[in-house]
């Protein structure tokens, strides 16, 4: 499993890649965790508001800090 | 420019395509598990409602009783005023920005970025940039997001003029902003600001849209078609705009209250102990010069609405003129270097000349206009 999570760098984005890792480790999934700053990947996925979470491809969340519960249910658990 | 692209249906409340898909995927919660959820956060909602009503309608006579009876201040005294406008204004501002941003958030949960976009786009110059403005109110945005909504916005068709409409306005005109100047400095302030602040975001990006200025977008910018995009999430329930709500009165009280502690302590502090009109001759109605001042100087720097207004409240107090005052706080908050080097990502040079040119000249134009008139 892919999980991407788009932001440039704000507190936003620092958290919500935070939660990502924490519910991946909770959940116990294999999963790759990559944060994505650049503008034009963003733009490529189709994402104009971060934070943004991106799971196998398909935009989860987008323009908000998605709860652990949020997460956990992404990707499966 | 005309309506070229097909225009979606503007009927809010219906989820789009992409939504009701989603939907169909994911298990929903029950109908009646939820409906106990949002009964049981109604029934609080209401008795913290009449518990913040009461609280608010007692904090004057709660802060006399403090600062005369329990600190045993006297009557009369320097101190005893300022403890007293303190243990009064503090209270006061944290509730009505409670209760505000507690309603924006709630209000925000229907309005997401992917829905504006979609409203906005192949929207006609002059409706479009006053459609823009409004929609920059209760959009949810976070600043760092300004470049990808830049992007998505030009790719699904929004004029670029319209695009800065929503930019300009969605930082500057914000709920913290109104209820801290409402708090601090009365309503007709506080009207004023957010009139003018989204007259200034109209005009700049109508004006942007005028002189054509498409081709000093970054050429990948304009090669990137909006695809899907966006969140598919379904629809949030009424007990999960609640949440949002409650949500984001934890985030942003959590966040805001030192900067209104601070800002109101020095306007207390300051109130007894600095003289009257010492900012006059230099921010003063008198010298013109200080409105351009103001912008130049304000320009470059960043400080969002709850770190400027305490700043605000300090000048206005000691004599500074109110369009002086004004043309300040918004090229603080409207214009940053910071922005403008994250900018320079997507738009070349003289865009981001001509960007930070019209919004300055319109926020000058608002500190003359009540220099003048006030």
């Amino acid at each position: 499993m892919l999980i991407k999570v788009l932001g440039p760098g704000c507190p936003k984005c620092h958290e919500a890649e935070r939660l990502v890792r924490e519910a991946v480790a909770e959940a116990g999934v294999a999963a790759e965790v990559v944060k994505v700053g650049d503008f034009q990947e963003m733009a490529m996925l189709g994402v104009f508001a971060t934070p943004a979470v991106v799971v196998d491809g398909v935009v989860r969340c987008s323009g908000r800090v998605p709860s652990k519960g949020d997460i956990l249910g992404w990707i499966g658990r | 420019m005309s309506e070229l692209k097909p225009l979606q249906p503007l009927d809010l409340g219906a989820p789009c395509a992409c939504q009701r898909v989603q939907a169909g995927q994911e298990p929903q919660p029950t109908v009646l598990e939820d409906r106990g959820v949002l009964v049981r956060r109604v029934g609080l909602g209401v008795l913290l409602l009449v518990a913040w009503w009461f609280l608010y309608q007692s904090l004057a006579g709660l802060a006399h009783f403090a600062t005369y009876s329990v600190l045993g201040l006297a009557q009369g005294a320097h101190l005893a005023a300022s403890v007293e406008f303190f243990l009064y204004d503090t209270p006061k501002v944290l509730l009505l920005l409670a209760l505000v941003v507690f309603g924006v958030g709630v209000l925000r949960s229907f309005f997401t970025p992917e829905r504006t976009r979609r409203v906005l786009a192949g929207r006609s110059e002059a409706f479009g940039n006053v459609l823009a403005a409004l929609l920059g109110i209760v959009t949810p945005f976070c600043s760092c997001s300004a470049v990808p909504l830049f992007i998505g916005f030009l790719g699904a068709g929004v004029p670029l003029g319209v695009t800065f409409s929503f930019l300009i306005s969605a930082p500057m005109v914000n709920e913290i902003a109104v209820v801290l100047l409402y708090g601090l400095l009365g309503w007709k302030v506080a009207a004023i600001y957010m009139g003018t602040g989204l007259a200034v975001a109209m005009a700049s990006g109508f004006v942007i849209g005028k002189l054509g200025m498409e081709r000093h977008v970054e050429d990948w910018v304009l090669n990137i078609r909006a695809t899907n995009g966006g969140e598919e999430a379904p629809e949030p329930s009424w007990a999960g705009r609640l949440e949002a709500g409650a949500m984001a009165v934890r985030d942003i009280v959590g966040k805001v209250w030192p900067w209104v502690v601070a800002g109101i302590a020095v306007g207390a502090g300051i109130h007894g102990y600095v003289p009257e009109g010492v900012l006059a001759s230099v921010m003063g109605r008198g010298a013109w010069w200080s409105v351009p001042a103001a912008v130049v100087i304000g320009i470059p720097m960043y400080s969002n609405a709850a770190g400027i207004v305490p700043v605000v409240h300090a000048l206005l107090e000691k004599g500074a003129a109110l369009g002086t005052v004004l043309a300040f706080m918004m090229s603080v908050i409207a214009l940053s270097l910071p922005e403008m080097v994250i900018l320079r990502r997507v738009l070349k040079p003289r865009l981001i000349g001509v960007f930070a040119g019209v919004v300055g000249l319109g926020i000058l134009l608002v500190g003359f206009l009540f220099n003048v008139i006030l």
